[in-house]
């Protein structure tokens, strides 16, 4: 009786063991699975309506078949540059600030703390405090408004990368540079942070790549213009923006054009992505370790 | 005020804390003492101090923004606070005329966040329940049973998943999920749980709270997953060889060596996911059905709250219809931060020995 019982125990534990292992790996299926469906989607629709034209011209007016987003990608680079401008250097300092000075300080902890934090914040939320700041004392939407929505949820992201890229650099490095007799400052710039730049490089490409498919924080402050326009004091088309207001539109030519419009935006975070793995992975800062 | 707490611990906590703390940390009080003497030889401590101070204001910068935007949230949003107070997100206005509530109604100036609570919540919630059980599948996959060689390229392809912008998803969503539910899945869940009155046929765009929930459900998927692999990784190894030891099959390894000492790390991983799919917009926005409405059914169009704020902050009508909507945004932000703070807590809780890695 009892040996029954045993081996019916036995066998039930190895049967939920199993089932378990099933479970895990239809879970995992099921999770690549969107992607798959996602990315054969956007390579499908987008790749055949990705031409010359896209890249070349402005949209055409409704009804007319062709045209391209030429303005919006304009648009996307100057509120990136813009973007960039302001998130790039505060985040490096940023993030050498608490790599190199607050190392272990409770100042650094609760920064890194409220980084993590603030990386969190609806995107949409930047976009309304932009908008308090710079929209609604000028009175009208534009291209500065966007960008300074953008760089300030750069900072976060780029904070944090490069200073875990720095925490990657040898002690050795930074001691030897100042046994050479550098300045501490002249030290940290062209030595660690020279030593780290492939790595923050990539993280600030991520980040380049997190906000350049930003929609929300853009909606009320570049608003996207369907003309040409790259003056910073006036409302500015963006690729997002135009995704999204192409894809609930009702025309079909709009929609392919929405595709042909996330095509790229996927290529540019894909390749960010992948710099940024092959970087981290690879180990090139930690071959002098 | 900040700034007078930064230089004391700077100059002089530095060189004595790691002598209070840990064997670990005795290596580097050596070399901090080989670097403090060579950085306080030279004549440069002039610039050094400037240097010093212009990063660290860049840091502070990061406490500046959360402060900024509090302030300004808070000062732009003061007209609706003055006028609703905090009723504004639970009581609504009584149309004396019909007797029901009219909860948006920007021509009158009536406003009440109480559709757009009830949008985000349920949305969120929902998501989670369809998100978590997979999330931690593919964390107890990926962590203990995939084979080496498939580790690196499915950890890869959950991190673009978390990548994907959500402009993406929801023209994904748009167009291929939502028909997909509406010709599908809606019909079958009608037939079968129609008498929950939680499914009813009489929305026939596909839209609406459920379209809503499985687009978040695959966003916030990768985040809840690699947090949780993280967690599960961080548990010491000496666990799983004891519990294996005593005879346990896989799955108790699991169940008693791993999950129970992660699950701390767990729910914060889940409580990270709980605050991006509440601050989720775009996706949303594009399938929620967008109707300032309050319905027990899942299939019935809805709206929450970033969806509102993103479909009618351009073309608000007034002073008042944009203070409120602002006053939606704040609650958003402090919402999420104390959701996100909470979360980081957790799994900072779990991960504190484990190495610092790039996400």
């Amino acid at each position: 009786m009892s040996v029954n019982q045993t081996s019916f125990r036995s066998k039930w534990r190895a049967f939920t063991d199993r089932m378990v292992t099933g479970l895990a790996i239809l879970a995992t299926l099921l999770v690549i699975a969107p992607l798959v469906a996602i990315f054969v989607y956007l390579i499908l629709k987008g790749a055949s309506s990705l031409n010359l034209a896209f890249f070349t011209q402005v949209p055409k007016p409704v009804g007319e078949v062709g045209g391209g987003m030429a303005n919006a990608v304009v648009g996307s680079a100057v509120l990136l540059a813009i973007a960039s401008l302001i998130g790039v250097p505060i985040g490096i300092g940023g993030g050498i600030y608490l790599a190199e000075f607050g190392r272990g300080t409770k100042l650094a902890n609760s920064i890194r703390f409220t980084a993590d934090v603030l990386n969190g914040v609806p995107s949409i939320v930047m976009g309304l405090a932009a908008y308090s700041l710079i929209v609604l004392p000028q009175g009208h939407f534009s291209a500065l408004s966007g960008g300074v929505a953008l760089g300030i949820m750069m900072i976060p992201t780029v904070c944090r990368t490069s200073e875990e890229m720095l925490l990657m650099v040898p002690n050795p490095i930074r001691e030897a540079a100042l046994g050479l007799g550098l300045p501490n400052w002249r030290a940290v710039l062209s030595i660690t942070v020279k030593t780290a730049s492939p790595g923050i490089i990539t993280g600030c490409m991520l980040a380049f790549a997190r906000v350049a498919g930003e929609t929300a924080p853009l909606i009320f402050t570049a608003l996207g213009n369907s003309f040409w326009s790259t003056s910073l004091n006036q409302p500015i088309a963006a690729l997002p923006l135009q995704i999204y207001v192409y894809a609930l539109s009702p025309y079909d030519d709009w929609h392919r054009l929405a595709w042909a419009g996330s095509l790229v935006l996927i290529a540019l975070i894909v390749l960010a992505v992948s710099l940024v793995r092959y970087v981290t992975s690879r180990g090139v800062l930690k071959g002098a370790s | 005020m900040p700034e007078i707490r930064i230089s004391r611990p700077q100059v002089k906590a530095e060189p004595q804390s790691p002598a209070v703390t840990e064997a670990a940390e005795t290596r580097k009080t050596e070399v901090s003492a080989v670097r403090k003497f060579l950085m306080s030889r030279g004549n440069s401590a002039f610039a050094d101090r400037c240097f010093h101070i212009l990063m660290v204001l860049c840091a502070l910068s990061i406490f500046g923004i959360v402060l900024f935007i509090l302030m300004e949230l808070m000062h732009t949003s003061s007209l609706a606070w003055n006028k609703f107070g905090i009723s504004f997100f639970f009581k609504a206005y009584m149309d004396p005329a019909t007797g029901l509530p009219s909860y948006w109604d920007p021509v009158n100036e009536h406003f009440s966040a109480i559709p757009f609570v009830y949008g985000t919540l349920v949305s969120s919630l929902l998501a989670l329940v369809l998100a978590v059980p997979l999330a931690i599948g593919v964390a107890i996959f990926l962590t203990e049973m995939c084979p080496g060689a498939l580790r690196g390229p499915l950890a890869f392809v959950t991190e673009l998943l978390a990548a994907i912008p959500s402009i993406v998803y929801g023209l994904w969503a748009v167009f291929i999920l939502v028909p997909l539910l509406r010709e599908h899945v809606n019909p079958m869940l009608i037939s079968t749980f129609g008498w929950t009155k939680l499914f009813d046929a009489d929305n026939p765009t596909g839209l609406g709270y459920l379209s809503a929930s499985v687009i978040l459900a695959i966003m916030i998927l990768p985040i809840i997953s690699s947090l949780t692999r993280e967690v599960m990784t961080a548990v010491p190894h000496s666990q799983r060889e004891a519990v294996l030891a005593l005879g346990a099959t896989r799955w108790e390894m699991i169940r008693t060596g791993v999950l129970r000492n992660a699950r701390i790390g767990i729910v914060g991983a889940v409580i990270l996911g709980l605050g991006r799919a509440l601050g989720e917009t775009m996706a949303v926005t594009m399938v929620i059905g967008n109707s300032p409405e309050i319905h027990r059914s899942l299939l019935a169009n809805g709206s929450s709250m970033s969806a509102v704020i993103a479909n009618e902050f351009a073309e608000a009508s007034g002073d008042m219809h944009r203070s409120a909507l602002i006053e939606i945004g704040l609650a958003l932000f402090i919402v999420t931060i104390i959701v996100n703070a909470l979360a980081r807590l957790l799994v900072w809780a779990v991960t504190r020995g484990a190495p610092a890695r790039v996400h």
